[in-house]
This record gives structure tokens, sequence and C-alpha cells, in this order.
């Protein structure tokens, strides 16, 4: 509908559509602003930025601490994430954004992450309507490292992911900052800055045994019905992939200067949910992702810091974090849920840290967050009512040079998902559109295109 | 672990007599007073192994020692089990990462030094590193108990070949056995429960399981483990498909202390045992509710299930009435009783007969792991037993409601009846939390640790509630109360069928359902009788046509 008789610029088209306004206009990412080969964005000759990640914490916010008066840049700090100072310039925050459901009951923290998750809401608790987003950003962007994708749940629990391919395939996340060590850093990592490289004999074997097993997808059962051989094939689709993360280790890793193996972690962080085990388990898996993408083990995280019911607690608390947003009396004074908000602003000091350990991790002229686009949010607004409407999000990163940070998007109603779509769109996804519904859209956030 | 020696024992004595009785027909039989209903059976399964599978099916074949310590992606539970769900699981590279790990650390393990002279029948002729016939000679038994078949040509050969190709290039004929075996266990001919359906010849037209995935679907039921030598002879002969067949097949399984490994995985499953993983309180307020507690929470209730229903044969109902459990020393701390046990030690322990517990729902495993860190909570009491050993559904809170009053006790509402009684006269609440109030509030004398008071700040707690409108006075007189209720044994019915099957309830397993109901009450609710009367029913193996077969017949008649 843009394009009639003369090309279309890029820049002609933002300034057209935004005329110098803040409000969020629908724009796609038109062909016209990639190469031929969509690699890079064709003004800029950028390459895509290779890194994507997502930050999840749970039970949203108390909008009167948390919403800035302004839009746009040199937006304001309200208390509750007051915490943010350091690292705004480094992040957009998206706010009024709507989430609708069609009709779809509001399933309570749970229908919020799916739909921002995979455009969709979903119909029961045991429905997951499509796959996650990161998931085909991790197929457009993820080769080349040894994992595709890493995940990881800062509560411990390996239920807690929202990475998933569907309704009963969820991708389990990391819950051990030690297991994540040796994992990445243990037996079968190959130091990209040592002079030496020998393959490790022992990884050609494994290889040949998966090897082995990828035959037998030769001979799948005749007689099993399609879903079933739907699953043995998701089956093998996993085993490739482990046999290729084997393959990429009997190369020799490409250097990567900034790569510094860490210190081996020496204990285990005590399990349960207190917020200062979670802190701790956030901050060090924090620490070994940071080096996980310097180290090139992987470009694809989900970071998770809370679930979506927010199971945290605190020593001397009768109850949960969950409970208490909806036990607690709103302070007259405040406007606010004290203490549900202390758990939050702590949620958001994490994000800080999360935001900072990647900012401060140079790569080339800059740092990590230069070529990394980091996707948050939560599950609904406020956790008190399960309030779809207005579930905070942020983006953290410039994505190349493609993105502007330091703005506030009101999202003024709009539906939620088109971030989702912008953000896939920035990955170099060719989609015309994401979402189902009311939640399909094919707008950008054309406000935050640098 | 679990099979203390004497308790073992006793009931391995016990049982044998029983099952000797059933297999008999000394009993009397419900079934000459109702037949077994047709029933249409559920579609071939592909079931992904669960982790404690893949530990007892490792365990037995080359003895504990071998165990990996591996940790499976969770399943999704499907009508209220994970034994349901694992039919849908889908593997992702996350999941399996682990369990690769495991293969390579389970090979290992069974071709080192210490151990290969006993688990392996051969070794490599001299100054030879690739040995093919010592390796069949281990692959292919290994690889049946694995498979949970005989291997065809071609799986023993592809085995067989990559142990020599490894063998040779690393000059070692141990560490290629070693990726053939890593090879067998991570092959999803291993890692999934595939069934297979062959024509029934005793009725024509029907389908039933093949005596493999027969010996297989009896054996996860009733020892939560791949099948023996014993019990795939017996099926591969076809012995397993007779009626005299199955019948001493499944009283040698019910008479081994394997039995206590198949409850314990069916309880775990059906009580929501993976709550305990990450149940925790607060130091603070519950000082003696540590986390070694909370594991021995779980034990006490596994250890008081299976010497009820298996070391005692007692009646199922009695497991809400029992007083008898089992106690530790950081688990008497919490229960405020004395106990004479040395660390880690478990000891019998029986309730005072006038005392204030009585029966599951009084032990600390169900009454903290229910509870909120540092308070209890009689709604998730309510809707836990509902949920868990009722089979009823309690629904979601509505999004938009406020539970402000129950948070600020006040003078007027200092205990959790009152602040609940506030959700109770407003319609939103009141529907749901009169599914689980009533039964919940009647465990308000345990704290949220489970731990014994008759205050609640500083108001005295009135444990009164009600189950299907009659009146119970306290946690006691509920268990009583439950133990007259159909609804708890025909839950454990519809339960206990479903996870031997592993497929969901449907209307159309109704009439099967009451005829076991009726077979489970003329048994004294025996759980043994009842694994019995299910596995020897003629819908435990059998299955509708398989799809593509239908598919293929409906094409014919377009």
């Amino acid at each position: 509908m843009f394009v009639k008789s003369r090309p279309l610029s890029r820049r002609r088209l933002l300034r057209g559509m935004l005329n110098g306004g803040a409000v969020a206009v629908g724009l796609p990412v038109l062909d016209c602003f990639l190469n031929g080969n969509g690699t890079a964005f064709a003004s800029t000759k950028t390459p895509l930025p290779t890194r994507f990640g997502t930050w999840f914490w749970g039970l949203g916010m108390n909008k009167h601490a948390f919403i800035p008066k302004i839009t746009g840049a040199d937006f304001d700090l309200p208390e509750e994430i007051a915490s943010l100072k350091d690292i705004k310039h480094h992040l957009n925050l998206f706010t009024r954004f709507s989430i609708p459901t069609d009709g779809n009951p509001n399933l309570c923290h749970y229908s919020g992450w799916v739909a921002l998750r995979c455009g969709a809401t979903p119909s029961g608790r045991s429905d997951l309507p499509g796959e996650s987003l990161d998931l085909p950003i991790a197929r457009a962007i993820g080769g080349g490292t040894p994992f595709r994708m890493l995940n990881f749940a800062a509560t411990g629990n390996p239920r807690d992911s929202y990475s998933f391919h569907g309704a009963n395939a969820t991708n389990p996340p990391e819950i051990s900052a030690v297991e994540v060590y040796r994992k990445l850093f243990g037996t079968g990592f190959a130091d990209p800055n040592a002079g030496e490289f020998a393959p490790d004999p022992a990884t050609m074997v494994r290889k040949s045994v998966l090897s082995g097993v990828l035959e037998e997808s030769k001979d799948l059962s005749k007689h099993l019905g399609a879903g079933d051989r739907e699953r043995l094939d998701r089956h093998f689709t996993a085993v490739r992939e482990l046999e290729g993360r084997l393959a990429l280790q009997l190369e020799k890793p490409p250097p990567a200067p900034a790569c510094r193996i860490p210190p081996e972690i020496p204990e285990e962080i005590p399990s349960g949910l207190d917020v200062r085990f979670v802190e701790q388990r956030h901050q060090a898996m924090t620490d070994l992702l940071v080096m996980a993408l310097a180290c090139n083990q992987t470009k694809v995280f989900n970071m998770l810091y809370s679930n979506s019911a927010s199971s945290l607690t605190r020593e001397g608390l009768a109850n949960v974090h969950h409970n208490i947003t909806h036990e607690e009396l709103i302070d007259d004074e405040l406007g606010i849920q004290v203490e549900s908000s202390r758990f939050l602003r702590e949620a958001f000091q994490a994000f800080a840290y999360f935001v900072a350990a990647l900012a401060s991790q140079p790569e080339g002229d800059g740092n990590l967050l230069d070529r990394m686009l980091v996707y948050a949010h939560s599950d609904n607004e406020s956790a008190k009512t399960h309030e779809l409407q207005g579930t905070p999000m942020f983006t953290v990163g410039n994505a190349g040079g493609l993105l502007k940070t330091g703005l506030h998007i009101d999202g003024g109603g709009d539906v939620a998902t088109r971030l989702g779509y912008t953000v896939q769109r920035l990955m170099g996804l060719s989609i015309g559109e994401w979402g189902a519904g009311s939640l399909r859209t094919s707008k950008v956030i054309s406000e935050i295109l640098a | 672990m679990h099979c203390a020696g004497k308790w073992v024992a006793a009931w391995f004595g016990l049982l044998a007599g029983i099952v000797l009785l059933m297999v008999s027909g000394a009993r009397p039989m419900a079934a000459d007073l109702m037949p077994e209903p047709d029933n249409p059976g559920g579609e071939a399964s592909l079931r992904l192994l669960s982790q404690s599978q893949y530990a007892n099916t490792i365990g037995a074949i080359f003895g504990a020692q071998v165990i990996p310590n591996v940790r499976f992606a969770p399943v999704p539970r499907a009508g209220g089990l994970i034994a349901v769900g694992a039919r849908a699981a889908v593997m992702t590279v996350g999941a399996l990462e682990p369990l690769e790990s495991a293969a390579r650390a389970v090979a290992g393990a069974v071709v080192s030094e210490a151990n290969r002279d006993l688990l392996i029948p051969c070794g490599p002729a001299a100054g030879q590193s690739r040995d093919d016939t010592c390796a069949r000679a281990f692959l292919a038994p290994v690889g049946r108990l694995l498979f949970r078949r005989t291997l065809t040509a071609a799986e023993l050969d592809g085995a067989v070949r990559l142990a020599g190709t490894a063998a040779t290039d690393a000059g070692d004929f141990y560490s290629g056995l070693s990726a053939a075996l890593s090879y067998l266990l991570v092959s999803p001919r291993f890692l999934y429960i595939e069934e297979t359906a062959e024509p029934d010849p005793a009725s024509p037209g029907r389908w039933r399981l093949d005596g493999p995935s027969k010996a297989s679907r009896l054996s996860f039921f009733l020892w939560d483990a791949a099948p023996d030598r014993a019990l795939l002879d017996s099926a591969e002969s076809g012995l397993l498909h007779t009626p005299g067949g199955l019948r001493q097949e499944l009283q040698r399984m019910l008479t081994s202390p394997r039995i206590e490994q198949g409850v314990r995985a069916f309880f775990d499953d059906m009580l929501v045992a993976e709550g305990f993983d990450l149940l925790a309180k607060d130091p603070v307020i519950y000082p003696a509710f540590t986390s070694k507690v909370v594991m021995q929470a779980r034990e006490q209730l596994l250890r008081t299930i299976v010497e009820h229903l298996l070391n005692r044969h007692g009646d199922y109902r009695d497991l809400f009435v029992t007083r008898r459990t089992f106690m530790t020393r950081d688990l008497a701390a919490v229960y405020r009783v004395p106990v004479h046990a040395g660390p880690n030690e478990w000891v019998v322990h029986e309730f005072a007969e006038a005392g204030r517990r009585a029966g599951l729902l009084t032990l600390v495993g169900f009454l903290a792991r229910y509870s909120h860190p540092g308070r209890t909570s009689p709604t998730n009491r309510g809707r836990g037993l509902r949920e868990t050993l009722l089979c009823q559904h309690v629904p979601d809170p509505p999004p938009n409601v406020s539970f402000e009053l129950f948070e600020n006790a006040t003078a007027e509402r200092r205990t959790a009846r009152q602040r609940l009684d506030e959700h109770n006269t407003n319609p939103i609440c009141a529907g749901c939390h009169r599914l689980t109030d009533p039964l919940g509030l009647v465990f308000e004398r345990f704290d949220g640790a489970g731990q014994f008071r008759l205050m609640e700040n500083g108001a005295p707690i009135d444990p009164s509630g009600e189950v299907n409108r009659v009146p119970v006075r306290d946690a006691i007189d509920l268990g009583h109360r439950l133990r007259e209720d159909p609804a708890l044994t025909s839950c454990l019915v519809s339960r206990t069928y479903s996870y031997a099957t592993g497929r969901e309830i449907e209307p159309a397993d109704r009439p099967l359902l009451r005829y076991l109901e009726a077979r489970f009450e003329a048994d004294g609710y025996r759980f043994p009788e009842l694994l019995y009367t299910i596995a020897m029913s003629r819908a435990f193996d059998r299955l509708r046509a398989p799809a593509a077969l239908v598919a293929m017949e409906e094409t014919h008649v377009r």
C-alpha cells in the first residue's frame, strides 16, 4: 500500500509515518530495510544482530510506582524501577500495551506470558498454542555455536521455563550454577584462545554413537500414528542437534579475544525460593551466561528470574510473593502494596545487574549489548487483579545499531504482540505478521527503530 | 535402600499367601456377581520412560552401583498423572542432553575394571581390541532387556559393528563395548516404551498388545521397571497371553520385593510428589522444618502407604485412619513426639489412641505440602485433598478477586476460619471455596509445617468442618468420614487403571471402572488385589485397531 511509483527509502518512510511524534505507529519492517540476502540492513550495511535473549520476572508491577510519567526519551524512573538508573540508556520500556484474550479465559499468571511468547492466548492451562519466539530466532541465528540456546531458571525449579515447542515440549532450564559451569566450561569445552587444538577422541565416539541413533530414523515404526511419528521426528531432531554440537567441538573454535574461562563455581547455592538464594543463583547464572556469550558458546538464551506466579519468599514472611499480591492491603498513602513492591524492586535490581553485566563485557570496540537484543517481560500488569492490559515489557541492547534505546513507549492500548513481532523482524525473520486473533499484528514499533 | 530386610520378609510371606489365594480362585470372586464388561481399550502408545523407570531398569540389569545421577526434564501431567502425560511428551535437545550423559556414565561404569568381570560374560580374545563374538554375547541379552524385546538382526549387527569400530579406534575392547552400550541407552527404542498391536485370536476383529508390549505394560505397572528375562521369555513364548501363564507371572511379580518400588512409583505419581521438590518453610517461623524434614516427610508418606497396603495387607480406606507410621529424629521434632532412633534411622511409630493424629492426612507430608511457607492454607489443603485423593476438579479462582481480608488478622478475624468466612459470604468466592474450605479448615489445628496447635493469634481454633454436607468434628473424624466415601476408592481405582494403561479415562471406560470398583470392594479394598484384577482383566491389553489400519480400511471403502 505504500509503494506506488518510486522506490521507498527507509528514512522517508520513517519520517512520513512518525511525523516527529512519539506515538506508536504501525510500521512493517519491509524488505526494503534488508539487503538482498537478509543478513544486513540495507541502509547501514550493519550485520544483523547475532544474539538474542529473554528475561522474565513474575507478577508485573505496581503501576503507581512503576509507570514513568514521561514518555519518549529522558523518562523518569518511579521508585519501583529506580534501580534501573545506571542502565536506563541500554533499554526501552513499554507500557500500556494490551493482551486481548478473544474469549479465552484469563488464566491467572498463564495467559499473559504465553501470549507474549507465542502470540496467542491459551484456551486452558495445558494449552500452549504455538512455539515461543525464541525458537524461530534460535533457528535463524543460533547456528555455529555449541549450544543453539541456553535456558536458565534462577528459581532452581526445572518446571520454570517459558521456552516451548508446544504443550508437551518445553525446553528445560538449567537450575544449578554448578551444573551450568560444567556444561559450558567443563569437559568438552575448547578454549577459543588456546594455541593448540586437538579433537577429543571421546567426542568423536559420542558423535558416532549419535550417528548410529540417527540411522534408526530411517526405520521408524510403520504402525505408529501420525502424532507419535511426529514425536519421534522431534526426538531425532534433538539427536541431530546434539550431534551437530559435538561436530562443532571437533573443530578448532574461532578466536574470541574477550573469552575468559570463569572460575569454577565452588558449591551449590542452597535450594529454595528465599529471595536471597534466587538472587545468588541469578547472579551466578548471569555471570556464566555473559562469559558463555563472550566465548561463543551460544547466541540465544532465556533467563528467568522468578516464575509467573512468583513463589519467592523471604525469611520471616509467612507467605510467598504471589499470595502477598492478593492479600496485602494497598497502602493508602503510597497507593501500592508495600511488601509486594519490595519483591518487585528486588527483581528490577536483579534486572539491572543482568543488564550491567552484559554491558560491562567488552567486545570489539564496544560491549556485548551492541549486537544483542533482549526481550524482557512479566506475566501481567497488576498481579492483584491479574490485569493483562499493560503487562510491562522491556528491550535491552541496540541490536547492532538497529534500535534506539533509552525510550519509554506508551502503547496506548495497542496489542503487546507488536513488540514480539518487532523483535523477530529485527532478528531477521521474514514473517509478514505474528500472532493469532486480535493479537495478530504486522506492525513493528517504529519509534524504537534507529 | 527402601527394602529393609525385616519388613520385606514379613510382607513377602503374607503377600505370597494372599496371592496364592487369589490365583487359586479360593477368594470370593466379585466377577461371579459381575462379569467384566467389554472395553474398547485405547490406542497403542509411545510413552517416554520416566526417571524412576530409567533408574529402576538400570539398577535391575546392572546393579544399583551403576545407576547414574540423572535428572529428567519434567513431563506435564495428563488426567492427573505423569504416567499418562508421558504418552505425549516430546523430546527436546535440553531434555536429551542429560540422557546422553547418563548413557555414557552407565556404559562407563559397566565396563569399568571394577564391574566388567561381573557384568560382561566374556573378555576379548588375547591381543585383540575388537572381538565381535564377545561383544555380541554381551549386547544381545543386554539389548533385549533394554529394548524389552529381542533385538532384530540388523539392530544387533549395528551395535556389534559400532563396538568393533570404536574398539579399533581406541585400541581397547571395553571402550568399544561402552560406545555400543551408550548407543542402546540413547536409542528411542530404549527411551520410549513403544506398544505394538496384534490381532487378538480370542476375539476376531479385535486387537491386543503383542507379547513383549504386554510384558512391558505389566512390568512398568507393577515394578516401575522394564521386564526381566523371565517375563520376556513368557511374553515371547506366547505364555503370557494365556490365563495360566499370566497368573503365574503375576504371582511372581506381586510377591517379588520389587512390587514395593512399583507401589511407591504409583503413589508418588498420584500424590503429585513433585510438589515436595521445592517445598520449604520459613526458618524463622518453623525452625524445625528443615530441608531434611522435607525429604523425610515425603518418605514418611510412602513408607506409611507401603507398610499399610503391602506389608500389612490393609484395607486402603484404613490409610486414612491408621495411627501407624514411621518416624525419624528430625520428623519427631516437628511432630513433637519422643522417638528412640539413631541419626537417619526410621522406626515404627504409633500415634496415641486418643491422640491428635490418625491417617495419612494428618501427616506432615500432606499438611505442610499444602500450606504456605509461614502459615496454613485451608483452601490449598481442601483442594489438594479433593484433586489428588478424590479425583475432583476444583476450578481456578476468577482473575479479578481480592483476598485482602484473608491477610490481616484483626481482633474480629484472628483465625483462618474467621477470615475465610469473609470469602464464603462473597458469592464470587463462595462457589469454589465451599468445595475446599470446609474440608481444609478441619486441619487448622496443624500449622503450616504440620505441627499441632490449639490457638491461632491467641484465639482457640475450631477444627470442625464438613464433607459431603455432613459435619465433621476434626481431622481424625474427617478421616473416618472419608473412609466411607465411595469417591475415595473410586478415585484410587480410576487412577490405578489409568496408570496401568497409560491413558486418560474415557466415558467408555465407566462400565469397566464400575466392575473394578466392585471387585475392589469384594476384595476388602486390598491394593495388591486391585493390581491383580487390573492386570488380569481383558481390558488390560485390549487395544483399538491401529490408526494406520483404520485409515487404510477407510481408504479402501471409499
